[in-house]
């Protein structure tokens, strides 16, 4: 297979995963907000915090507010991430990759992009919000499940799923380093309240809830739904499932030694959380260094399979 | 009774499926009689067919325009056009003949240029033709060949003679839509192959394969082989894909190949650099090389050019090839087949009128409202004067361009072009214009397709059948009706 032809495959995985995640993410932050107390202030900003886009997001706007913030992530073309930006790497990295995907995806993909692109100010405009972010995580799932449906397991399949799931170990790690920062900065008396709603959003947006309560069988508290999301070996979501999958797929191509061998290394190590009281600083900083792991994986990948140089072949 | 046929009128011109007198042409009987029997409301649902096959099918091509690039549906009409077999054959030998010469013509241009010393074609054409390029000079590709993939315009007069109108030897296109008008019409008008003697097209592509397959500089079993793209933006991309899906190689990008520093060009595989022999390119010269030829160019592979020369990949068609499809060269091909041949022309060329002849030039500038004026390297109908249909201040452009750039323009006279029936509305067929680009083969061996793309000038009177300038096509049925 074409080195292009892969790399456009990772990449339209990796930004149909955060069109759906960023689509779950606001939908979830938008819910949070609904739950929460008056007394206690959350801020939409920490959704531009979580996805490091402070920097692109201040170019454009003054005022961090819900409806700037919320633009900035679904609509603008400022922002490489937002879904419509997103949706339009999918839609050009599927283009030129057609002819090694199922027939469909390119219908289904235009299908999603005009949805998205017709209907953008049902998303930014609060009433309607929730329905047209639905709209969006079913047409991304409608994909995904063209590809499992219909789609040989060659290497290309493996380029998809490497990307999808890097993708959402990505989100999967900020989405919970932004919990864990947000309880660090609440006032403690606050944090009990705080900590119920938080949780049980946070597996939520990670539609986790459900097998959340019938797999752990207890209350939901932080180092329980934490353990949960780093290390369930059955979710398709936590981050256990994400670098299993990364691993075995990069085995299943060409001299991929590095690349599973950084996966394994992160997948064996498990962090000790015993109690919430393991939700601190130390914490924090082991997610920073699962972020810098990613990157890394990523430069691995594209360094190993991509990316060629003079006297490679001679 | 009122049929489909019997209201058509074609006496203006030679009509290559109804004669004069409204009587079938031969090869056009069957295909005709059956199209009375049917219905009116029959016969759109056909088109319609061909209109969702082609949807289907994902058949299109990019129009360039200022709001930016337009894929648009390939216009289609649904009744084919019909060729007797035995005239066929011989403007299939006439076209293996003119190939043949003109590589001839090539490789010695790059060599010892006899054809100028002998005095058949002067110097200076040459000399200041845009795709001369003195980077070739002094190197042989496999067998002599340059140009290994020709398409080549043939018109029709008000004889039904065939004429060659142009060569296109640098990147010509079309090949694929031929392919699939054959395969559509088989889905709208399945009834007819079943008991006609149409002579299938369907091997192009395993020909071309053949071709390009035996260019390989090395001696192995099976060779690497690629379709060089501009990419998703170029107008014949759909092409592209197409050719390197049916011959079952990759289809690659500038970036997608690089030349290593043994001179070797190699494909970015994800099992790590891949040798690659032989390419397919469908970039223009200028642009394959950014060490070579343009610099700015990204669509290109650096060191490409050297890596051919050193012999280590084929390029198809060979940079330098478009020398010979020049449109004042084009005027000395009759000569060019003698002189290397020792051969009478099989095919005629149109009259053409050299602006560079100050004989000639002061009868084109007198005769600008009857002629067609074509600029010499140029190609997709784009920068022509269609004299009989220009304006004064038109006319009056091109007096100014052809005076100031004497060498850039030739001109021939308005053609009678030939017509056939055409489906214009529900029920009605009306003649249009057409013109017919078979495809030329050459490495070790000669081949040429069966017909070829027929293009239509969708609108009345027009001459103009460019898909880019809003011509159609249908399906070539070259037709045996004496069992041959």
């Amino acid at each position: 297979m074409l080195s292009r032809v892969a790399e456009r495959l990772y990449w339209s995985a990796r930004y149909l995963e955060r069109v759906e995640n960023t689509a779950r993410l606001v939908s979830v932050y938008d819910d949070l907000l609904f739950d929460l107390p008056n007394e206690i202030e959350v801020s939409w900003y920490n959704l531009i915090e979580i996805l490091s886009g402070e920097e692109a997001f201040e170019q454009r706007y003054k005022v961090k507010d819900e409806r700037n913030v919320v633009k900035f992530l679904l609509a603008d073309d400022t922002n490489s991430s937002s879904i419509l930006s997103s949706l339009k790497m999918v839609r050009e990295n599927i283009r030129t990759t057609r002819d090694v995907v199922p027939k469909e995806t390119w219908e289904l993909v235009n299908e999603l992009d005009l949805y998205a692109q017709k209907n953008i100010k049902q998303g930014i405009n609060r009433s309607e919000r929730h329905l047209f972010l639905n709209t969006i995580i079913e047409g991304c799932q409608k994909i995904i499940g063209l590809f499992a449906g219909a789609m040989s397991r060659d290497s290309g399949w493996h380029f998809l799923i490497m990307g999808r799931y890097l993708e959402r170990a990505d989100m999967g790690t900020r989405i919970l380093d932004a919990a864990v920062s947000l309880m660090l900065q609440s006032e403690p008396e606050a944090r009990i309240q705080l900590g119920q709603v938080t949780w049980s959003k946070v597996l939520k947006s990670q539609s986790a809830y459900l097998d959340y309560r019938r797999t752990v069988r207890t209350s939901i508290n932080g180092a329980k739904a934490t353990t949960f999301l780093m290390n369930d070996p059955c979710f398709p979501r936590s981050l256990d499932y994400c670098f299993g999958q990364i691993s075995e797929a990069a085995q299943k191509l060409p001299r991929s030694g590095l690349i599973v061998t950084q996966a394994n290394k992160i997948f064996e190590f498990k962090y000790p959380l015993s109690s919430s009281e393991d939700l601190n600083e130390d914490f924090h900083n082991h997610l920073n260094e699962l972020q810098i792991a990613i990157i890394e994986i990523n430069h691995k990948i594209t360094e190993n399979w991509f990316q060629f140089r003079q006297g490679d072949a001679a | 009774m009122e049929t489909l046929t019997n209201q058509y009128n074609s006496s203006d011109f030679f009509d290559e499926l109804i004669d004069e007198k409204g009587g079938f042409r031969a090869p056009a009987k069957q295909l005709l009689g059956y199209l009375d029997s049917l219905s009116e409301d029959e016969l759109e649902k056909r088109r319609t067919t061909a209109e969702a096959t082609i949807q289907e099918m994902g058949i299109s091509f990019t129009v360039y325009t200022e709001e930016g690039n337009i894929d648009r549906a390939w216009p289609f009409d649904i009744v084919p056009r019909t060729i007797e077999a035995s005239d066929w054959k011989i403007a299939e030998a006439g076209l293996k003949q003119r190939l043949k010469a003109l590589n001839l013509f090539i490789n010695d241009l790059y060599h010892d240029q006899n054809v100028i010393k002998d005095g058949i074609i002067p110097e200076h054409i040459i000399k200041e033709s845009k795709n001369f390029r003195p980077e070739c000079v002094g190197i042989t590709p496999a067998y002599g060949v340059w140009a290994h993939i020709c398409g080549t315009d043939l018109v029709r007069d008000e004889n039904g003679d065939f004429f060659v109108l142009e060569d296109n030897l640098r990147v010509p296109s079309g090949v694929s839509y031929m392919l699939e008008n054959r395969a559509i019409t088989k889905r709208v008008l399945p009834e007819l192959f079943e008991n006609e003697s149409i002579l299938p097209i369907n091997n192009y592509t395993s020909q071309l394969f053949d071709t390009l397959a035996a260019l390989s500089p090395r001696d192995i079993e099976n060779p690497e082989i690629v379709v060089l793209t501009p990419g998703i933006y170029n107008s014949a991309y759909f092409e592209h894909a197409f050719l390197a899906q049916q011959m079952g190689t990759e289809l690659v990008e500038g970036s997608d190949l690089y030349v290593d520093t043994d001179d070797c060009v190699y494909m970015k595989t994800i099992d790590g650099p891949e040798r690659v022999d032989v390419i397919y390119r469908r970039i223009d010269d200028l642009f394959i090389d950014p060490e070579a030829f343009d610099a700015e160019s990204v669509l290109g592979v650096a060191g490409l050019m050297r890596a051919w020369r050193n012999g280590n990949v084929a390029l198809a068609n060979a940079p330098g090839a478009g020398v010979a499809d020049d449109k004042v060269v084009y005027a000395y091909v009759p000569e060019i087949i003698r002189y290397f041949l020792n051969e009478e022309p099989i095919l005629k060329n149109v009259e053409t009128f050299l602006c560079d002849d100050p004989e000639q030039r002061a009868y084109v500038l007198d005769n600008l409202d009857k002629l067609v004026v074509k600029p010499a390297n140029e190609s997709g109908g784009y920068g022509m004067l269609v004299g009989p249909h220009s304006t004064k201040k038109e006319q009056a452009l091109f007096a100014e361009l052809i005076t100031k750039h004497p060498r850039n323009y030739i001109a021939q006279p308005t053609l009678k072009l030939s017509t056939a029936p055409t489906l214009i509305s529900k029920g009605t067929l009306e003649p249009r214009h057409l013109d017919l680009r078979p495809f030329i083969l050459q490495a070790k061996d000669t081949y040429v397709t069966t017909g070829g793309l027929t293009r239509v000038a969708m609108k009345k009177g027009s001459l103009v059948v460019n898909s880019s300038q809003g011509g159609g096509s249908k399906d070539t049925w070259i037709v045996d009706t004496k069992g041959q």
